[in-house]
């Protein structure tokens, strides 16, 4: 392990080049969905239930009709189109597949499920359309909590998931378990619950669709993280075939996930675009997003785990239950979130003994997707639970248990079958405990324990697997299978490169860093250097960007193609200077001798014969530069780790937690873009201290959301999230092109289980232990008032 | 609906230093006049209701929300959007600031920043980086965790500082 070198070897890889994304983003030149504006386009808006659970009795959009610029509205019976179903192949023992319809037929099954579709002249005047639509239900008794959805003779979501339960997965069961927890000189157990939150794109869904009577092609403009997924449903929702859509996607403001899963609003507006014969647009609202979106991460656990004298663990047994709300997400299904975990809850530690039963419930609230981390941010949360939890028990501090348990020697299999490749567990934990410790936090913490104040030192420790390959999804038993990824590149007379990607960068800097990757194996300029994202006509198929999976494997087929590339350049550059073509080689733009540097070729000079004069090409060799490859996850992907160092101060008045100080020690491999994988460290914890502190969509007895805007949803601003300093290590991937690993999700997993673990060191004084987020000023308040009445 | 409202009204607004003639319903924000009339896109909408600040401009060189304006309020008055800042494809300073700081991941909540930077900065060109911060907080960015926009209004509003000391020197 060394310390990044950056550019000290004059490559563009290790080097905080300037993003090639900012210049359009910092001008208002970008192109966001909302900012397509096309000849003829009609807006769209969707009449959405009010009541969570019940029987549609009448649709009435006469009078919407009536309403001036109004130009249609249509009913599910009025565009009748396909379901969209996630499948896993798993026994209906295991999972229950149900189906989504894209607009809701006869039933409805949350407040804003959306049941008919709106189009007018003007944003404005679809508005006054919604006003006039007449909606009557037979309203049932909304399933809303883990106890009404597992009660006996509990109303059903869905009628073919008996129970409210669409995943019941039970794994691993080491033999001898009860065994050993039974012997075991120390047994600690947490039960945790985390809210339901909102990944919350700053810029809400979108989507233009439009006939090109040119291609003979339905275009759809949409912001989603997954264009040829998107393209593979409205194709199949459709009945068309899929060369007949084609998906492409604006400049993108955040996803975090909500947008890799198929939003039914897309498939509406563009079979409503197709009906009318005009182009259609919608722009979620706020109000939509917060309420009738995606939402994530509402999850409860009961766990506990045996250890031995010397604080090592035994043994690990977890149920996990997850609230997937009202439907199965297309194309990871309601198993995603407990599967997650289920698989790869003992993380970074050594554990011999391990068993798990993971539940996706259904119930009639607004349905999930994968948000950044997926499930990771809750079982890190609730593995540093359990260690720190034994680590009072057995006297030991946090830090020292943690380090007693850690995978220290790689390649490790762990107990779930999984094998972790190196990374730097222990050596992460230290740093970060030693940034803490040499700035003064523990005295400062003694001085003003001495005052009546509560400070806390809190870390976390964790792994996230990131490049997961077809093999991997594979073992979740998808239907469909994500993985690979394809790149096509492309040079031109100019000595210019285009390379397409089927990933989608929603922020993460893509274009800038798989430009590096590029520019290094052709030895080309940055600015020459381009990247082609979005377009399902630009690339045969890809699975687009969640899961951190787009620079390990997009980067890697996009470095192959131009490898590829690179090798023709050679083969055709050894034929003009009439050579051995194991006597040529790249450098700086150019194919020159290795025995004769002064004799070489400039790329320009050889993509004028291939595309101008082809007769002096080899016989052998096709005219045009041009390479394609792809990349699939090798093994069980690659593992980026990092620990997290937090200090809090909890007031007593109000019960507020304030960080007073964050530092991140991560390790994701060799980092393309330092400064890129700081940012998206940075921004991933703020999500993290979000989810631990702030956000949470809770839901009235009816099923009414509580969160209808900006103003109930409280998101943090920049008084509330820290500078966060980031100390980078540096354990290369030998899975993925360049050595790097994933970096988009690790933020967001590790800071929950850090700012807990810090809030309840804080709490020390008052024995009381805090397991749940978010950790509300009156969950504080709460547990201090112990203090003063028990005192 | 009422017929009074959509009565249209022709209105005169001064942007970036062009006058436009728009004839709009009274209703339209100055967001969507800016956004959907002019073709500005480059003011963003986020939430409507005045909480996120993607859609802040400069009215008479103060941020305002411009989803809660309506563009009959901005008559009369000078109105600036993020098409503004910089010359061609020259970015200003605080555009600079903003790229070297990575103060922007997927940049939708960019323009409403650099606004609101300018903006505060001509107001308060010795503020403090508590109070950029404080500043910056009637915003938000769901990408960055804000730190890296702290930075890059802190070193512009430095830079700033600089050059009128050499100029006044
Ligand atoms: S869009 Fe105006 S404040 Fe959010
Ligand atoms: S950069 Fe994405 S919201 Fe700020």
């Amino acid at each position: 392990m060394r310390e990044p070198g950056f550019t000290a070897d004059g490559t563009w890889v290790g080097a905080s080049v300037k993003r090639k994304e900012d210049p359009r983003l910092l001008t208002g030149r970008a192109r966001f969905v909302d900012d397509i504006h096309l000849p003829r386009m009609l807006h769209a808006q969707f009449v959405r239930s009010s009541v969570a659970a019940g029987e549609i009795t009448s649709v009435d959009l006469s009078r919407v009709r009536d309403v001036p610029g109004v130009v249609a509205a249509f009913t599910a019976a009025d565009l009748d189109l396909g379901d969209i179903t996630a499948v896993l192949d798993r026994p209906r023992s295991e999972f229950v597949p149900t189906a989504m319809p894209v607009l809701a037929r006869d039933r409805v099954r949350f407040v804003g499920e959306p049941i008919a579709i709106v189009l007018a002249e003007d944003a404005y005047a679809v508005e006054d359309g919604l006003e006039a639509a007449e909606v009557t239900y037979r309203a049932g008794t909304p399933v809303l909590s883990e106890e009404q959805a597992l009660a006996p003779g509990a109303p059903l979501v869905h009628d073919e998931a008996a129970d409210n339960v669409l995943l019941d997965v039970s794994m691993f069961a080491t033999e001898g378990i009860d065994d050993i927890f039974a012997d075991a000189p120390c047994v600690v157990s947490v039960r945790a619950t985390t809210g339901r939150q909102n990944a919350l794109p700053l810029e809400t869904r979108g989507v233009v669709a439009s006939w090109d009577a040119r291609a003979g092609q339905l275009l759809v403009q949409t912001c989603t993280q997954v264009p040829h997924v998107v393209r593979t449903v409205l194709a199949g929702c459709l009945g068309r075939p899929e060369n007949t859509v084609r998906v492409v996607v604006p400049d993108m403001g955040g996803g975090f996930g909500i947008k890799c899963v198929v939003g039914r609003e897309e498939i509406a507006v563009a079979a409503a675009s197709l009906r009318v014969g005009r182009p259609v647009k919608w722009i979620e609202d706020r109000k939509d997003a917060l309420t009738a979106s995606f939402l994530a991460r509402e999850q409860r656990y009961q766990a506990r785990a045996a250890f031995d004298e010397a604080g090592r663990i035994l043994a690990l047994d977890a149920d996990v239950l997850c609230d997937m709300g009202a439907y199965s997400c297309y194309p990871f299904s309601a198993g995603i979130e407990p599967l997650m975990a289920s698989a790869e809850m003992p993380g970074v530690y050594r554990v011999p003994a391990y068993r798990v039963r993971g539940r996706a419930i259904t119930t009639n609230k607004a349905p999930t997707a994968p948000y950044r981390g997926v499930s990771r941010p809750q079982y890190v949360m609730v593995m540093e639970r359990l260690f720190e939890r034994a680590a009072r028990e057995l006297g030991l501090g946090p830090v020292e248990i943690r380090r007693r348990n850690l995978i220290t020697t790689f390649p490790y299999t762990g107990v779930n079958g999984i094998t972790y490749d190196p990374g730097s567990y222990l050596e992460s934990l230290n740093l970060a405990e030693r940034v803490l410790t040499e700035e003064g936090w523990y005295e400062r913490q003694r001085e003003l324990a001495g005052q009546g104040r509560f400070l806390g030192i809190g870390y976390s420790c964790f792994n996230e697997r990131t490049g997961y390959g077809s093999d991997a999804f594979a073992k979740r038993r998808m239907a469909v299978v994500p993985g690979f990824d394809i790149s096509e590149i492309r040079m031109d007379t100019s000595g210019t490169v285009v390379a397409t990607t089927g990933t989608m960068s929603h922020g993460q800097s893509h274009e800038t860093t798989m430009a590096q990757i590029v520019a290094d194996r052709l030895g080309l300029d940055l600015d020459h250097v381009f990247i082609q994202q979005g377009d399902t006509d630009r690339v045969a198929y890809g699975w687009g960007t969640f899961a951190s999976r787009s620079i390990t494997i997009g980067g890697s087929a996009v470095g192959l193609a131009a490898g590829r590339l690179g090798d023709k350049l050679l083969h055709i550059g050894a034929h003009l200077l009439r050579t051995r073509p194991d006597n040529v080689e790249l450098s700086g733009g150019r194919v020159r001798k290795c025995d004769d540097h002064t004799r070489s070729l400039s790329y320009v000079d050889i993509a004028e014969v291939a595309y101008l004069k082809a007769h002096l090409l080899p016989k052998d060799v096709d005219p045009g530069l041009t390479a394609t490859a792809s990349f699939d996850g090798i093994g069980d992907g690659t593992f980026s780790n990092a620990s997290h160092g937090v200090v809090v101060e909890l007031h007593a008045g109000t019960g507020q937690v304030e960080i007073l100080r964050y530092a991140c020690v991560e390790d994701c491999g060799v980092a393309i873009n330092p400064q890129v994988v700081e940012g998206q460290a940075r921004g991933g914890i703020a999500q993290g201290i979000a989810g631990a502190l702030f956000e949470q969509v809770t839901y009235d007895e009816q099923g009414e959301p509580s969160a209808a805007s900006f103003i109930d949803y409280k998101v943090p601003t920049a008084c509330e999230i820290p500078d966060i300093s980031i100390h980078h290590l540096e354990t290369p991937s030998a899975f993925t092109g360049n050595g790097a690993k994933g970096v988009g999700e690790g933020g967001t997993i590790g800071a929950p289980a850090a700012v807990l673990n810090a809030v309840n060191d804080a709490l020390r004084p008052t024995g009381v232990e805090l397991d749940d987020t978010p950790i509300t000023p009156e969950r504080v308040l709460g547990a201090l008032e112990v203090r003063w009445t028990t005192r | 609906m009422d017929d009074a409202v959509n009565d249209k009204v022709l209105l005169s607004l001064d942007v970036n230093g062009s006058e436009h003639e728009v004839l709009v319903e009274p209703r339209r924000t100055l967001a969507d006049v800016l956004r959907h009339d002019l073709e500005l896109t480059g003011t963003h909408i986020a939430c409507e209701h005045g909480v996120c600040g993607a859609c802040t401009v400069l009215v008479d060189g103060a941020p305002v929300r411009s989803c809660l304006m309506f563009a009959a309020q901005a008559e009369g008055r000078g109105v600036r959007t993020v098409e503004s800042l910089g010359r061609g494809d020259e970015l200003s300073d605080l555009q600079r600031a903003f790229t070297e700081h990575h103060a922007l991941q997927c940049g939708f909540c960019t323009p409403g920043f650099l606004m609101l930077a300018e903006g505060f900065l001509a107001a308060r060109p010795d503020a403090s980086r508590a109070e950029i911060r404080e500043a910056v907080s009637s915003n938000l960015c769901r990408c960055t965790g804000y730190q890296t926009i702290v930075d890059a209004i802190e070193d512009c509003a430095a830079r700033r500082r600089a050059a009128e000391r050499t100029r006044s020197a």
